[in-house]
């Protein structure tokens, strides 16, 4: 069935969009990320022009965390406290990252610059949870000693201390807000929700435990992707409902089914399925960037300033 | 209801003839219609067709040589950035770009023959039919050592994206009379205003020529959200929220139900 999208403006089949959402919906649910940094290449493939993809991309991953937010708190697994302060340091990285993105539009390469940071943090980070999360994985299988998650480090001395009861930590509130910062940065540049930096950071350098992980994770990119949709509608016009509402209805669903199944994963599977799924992402963007395009000219309709 | 404009301008015949710009003194004149002068864009819309149709109207004698029928079904033009990419430090980045004045969103020319042989290259000029006339690139020089490299690149693309076409050969035209040419519009159409010309040519000279403008909108509620995002954004982005923040909780509470 073919539908006229609005703001697209193109014609797509909606099963493809429904079965789209479902996918990058029942990843979100399995993993704690929100998606956005598939969603927006698969729209991109599929015609629908980039600032839509974008804006449109942001709309339904404040859909699917919901649902995935939901279902988390049935089992508690929120830490509302964590999300919170992360929230805060998001809100200032994420204004610096639009004065950022700005300033790199001026200069007239901000594809490029995206392309690049997508590479370079995807690829830093799915190579350092991959390897990580081998190596636990390998010393469960021997059924070695298992070291504890958080072995005090210089971050435990660090001042303004505050107690996350739902994490079990009782730690400084500047590394959260340093984390949510850093995310809230990428975010703004890289048009996605942070998920995928957001859960590594939560694990290695808070040292929260991967029960809570998924959920406070959501609950944070809830508001940083609401936030971005509000500015593209208002900034740019191109968040298109339609369009929206059809990943929406795909990946609503697809996030229970990717909840119910993560919670059955052990946590080291989980870390190393993420890991690969990261990783593929960044190797396609640098294939892009390093292979010949077939065509070497693109058209875009408008000035640029 | 919207259809029944659409129906309307089944069938009817235009009435003006020898329209304004016909250069040689109507000996011989068009008499066309078009199967519809709107386009409406909803929900399901797949693309659409224009079939272009009439007949050529003689005060004299079949003059010698063969006469020839050029349709042009032109979108509305906007700006356009072409952009190259080039190998820097072993990876691909846009370099150099070139600015276009005003390209047509959508071009399709239909013929009765190769444009080469039927139409001269200053009726060509005068009327800007093919398609890198029509593609207006003043000062593109300035920006690029090859700018015709670039908006040949454009045609290319364009072309490939079924938004410029050239069917040569492709009007249906009997006893040097009744001519017939089905225009497809494609599923990516742009709103505006299609201008349709239709073109009699004999020995490359334009005898005649005629303008008809056809309307695509967007009806019904692609209408309604088109409007909505552009006069009241903040209205129309909580709103997405809203719906995003609906979807989410009700999948979570159907799911939840469906568990116990």
């Amino acid at each position: 069935m073919q539908l006229y999208l609005p703001i697209a403006e193109v014609s797509v089949n909606a099963f493809l969009l429904l079965g789209l959402g479902g996918i990058v919906g029942f990843l979100s649910g399995m993993f704690g990320v929100g998606g956005g940094f598939l969603i927006t290449p698969l729209l991109f493939f599929i015609g629908v022009p980039p600032a839509v993809a974008v804006a449109t991309g942001a709309n339904q991953v404040v859909a699917s965390s919901i649902s995935g937010v939901l279902a988390q708190l049935r089992r508690k697994a929120v830490d509302f406290r964590m999300g919170l302060v992360l929230l805060a340091g998001g809100l200032v990285g994420s204004a610096a990252g639009i004065w950022v993105f700005q300033w790199m539009t001026r200069l007239g390469q901000v594809d490029l610059f995206v392309q690049l940071s997508y590479v370079l943090f995807l690829g830093l980070i799915g190579a350092m949870m991959l390897q990580e999360s081998l190596r636990a994985w390998f010393r469960s299988q021997r059924g070695g000693p298992v070291r504890r998650a958080h072995v005090h480090t210089w971050v435990h001395g660090l001042p303004f201390k505050m107690k996350f009861r739902a994490s079990g930590l009782y730690i400084s509130v500047l590394p959260p807000l340093g984390v949510g910062a850093l995310v809230g940065f990428l975010a703004a540049i890289m048009g996605v929700g942070g998920g995928f930096v957001m859960v590594p950071a939560m694990i290695y350098l808070l040292g929260m435990p991967t029960k809570v992980v998924v959920g406070t994770s959501l609950f944070q990119i809830i508001f940083v992707t609401a936030f971005t949709t509000l500015m593209h509608a208002v900034t740019n016009q191109t968040v298109d409902i339609l369009l929206a509402l059809l990943l929406i209805l795909g990946g609503v669903v697809g996030a229970q089914i990717g909840t119910s199944i993560g919670v059955r994963l052990k946590a080291e599977q989980l870390r190393i399925l993420l890991a690969l799924l990261v990783l593929a992402v960044s190797v396609k963007i640098a294939l892009d960037l390093l292979i010949r395009p077939s065509e070497l000219y693109s058209v875009m309709p408008g000035v640029l300033p | 209801m919207s259809g029944a404009g659409l129906r309307q301008g089944l069938g009817i015949v235009a009435l003006a003839m020898g329209a304004a710009g016909s250069p040689a003194p109507a000996a011989e004149s068009i008499v066309a219609g078009l199967s519809q002068n709107r386009v409406s864009i909803t929900a399901d819309f797949d693309g659409s067709e224009i079939l272009v149709y009439g007949a050529v109207k003689r005060n004299a004698p079949l003059p010698e040589g063969a006469m020839e029928v050029i349709i042009t079904v032109e979108g509305p033009a906007t700006p356009v950035t072409i952009r190259k990419k080039d190998r820097r430090a072993g990876i691909w980045i846009n370099t150099e770009a070139v600015h276009i004045d005003a390209a047509p969103s959508f071009y399709a020319v239909v013929t009765t023959g190769p444009l080469r042989q039927i139409l001269s290259e200053t009726e060509d000029l005068r009327h800007r039919i093919t398609l890198p006339r029509v593609i207006r690139a003043i000062g593109a020089a300035n920006e690029s050592g090859s700018p015709t490299e670039f908006i040949e690149a454009m045609q290319r693309i364009r072309i490939g994206e079924s938004r410029y076409r050239v069917l040569q050969g492709a009007v249906e035209f009997t006893e040097q009379t009744l001519f017939r040419a089905d225009v497809v519009l494609p599923s990516n159409l742009t709103e505006g205003e299609y201008r349709v010309r239709i073109f009699l040519t004999r020995g490359g000279r334009v005898v005649d020529a005629q303008d008809r403008v056809v309307g695509v909108r967007k009806e019904g509620l692609e209408r309604f959200l088109f409007s909505l995002a552009r006069s009241q954004p903040w209205l129309y982005g909580l709103l997405s929220l809203v719906m995003a923040a609906g979807a989410g909780w009700a999948a979570s509470v159907g799911f939840g139900i469906l568990r116990r």
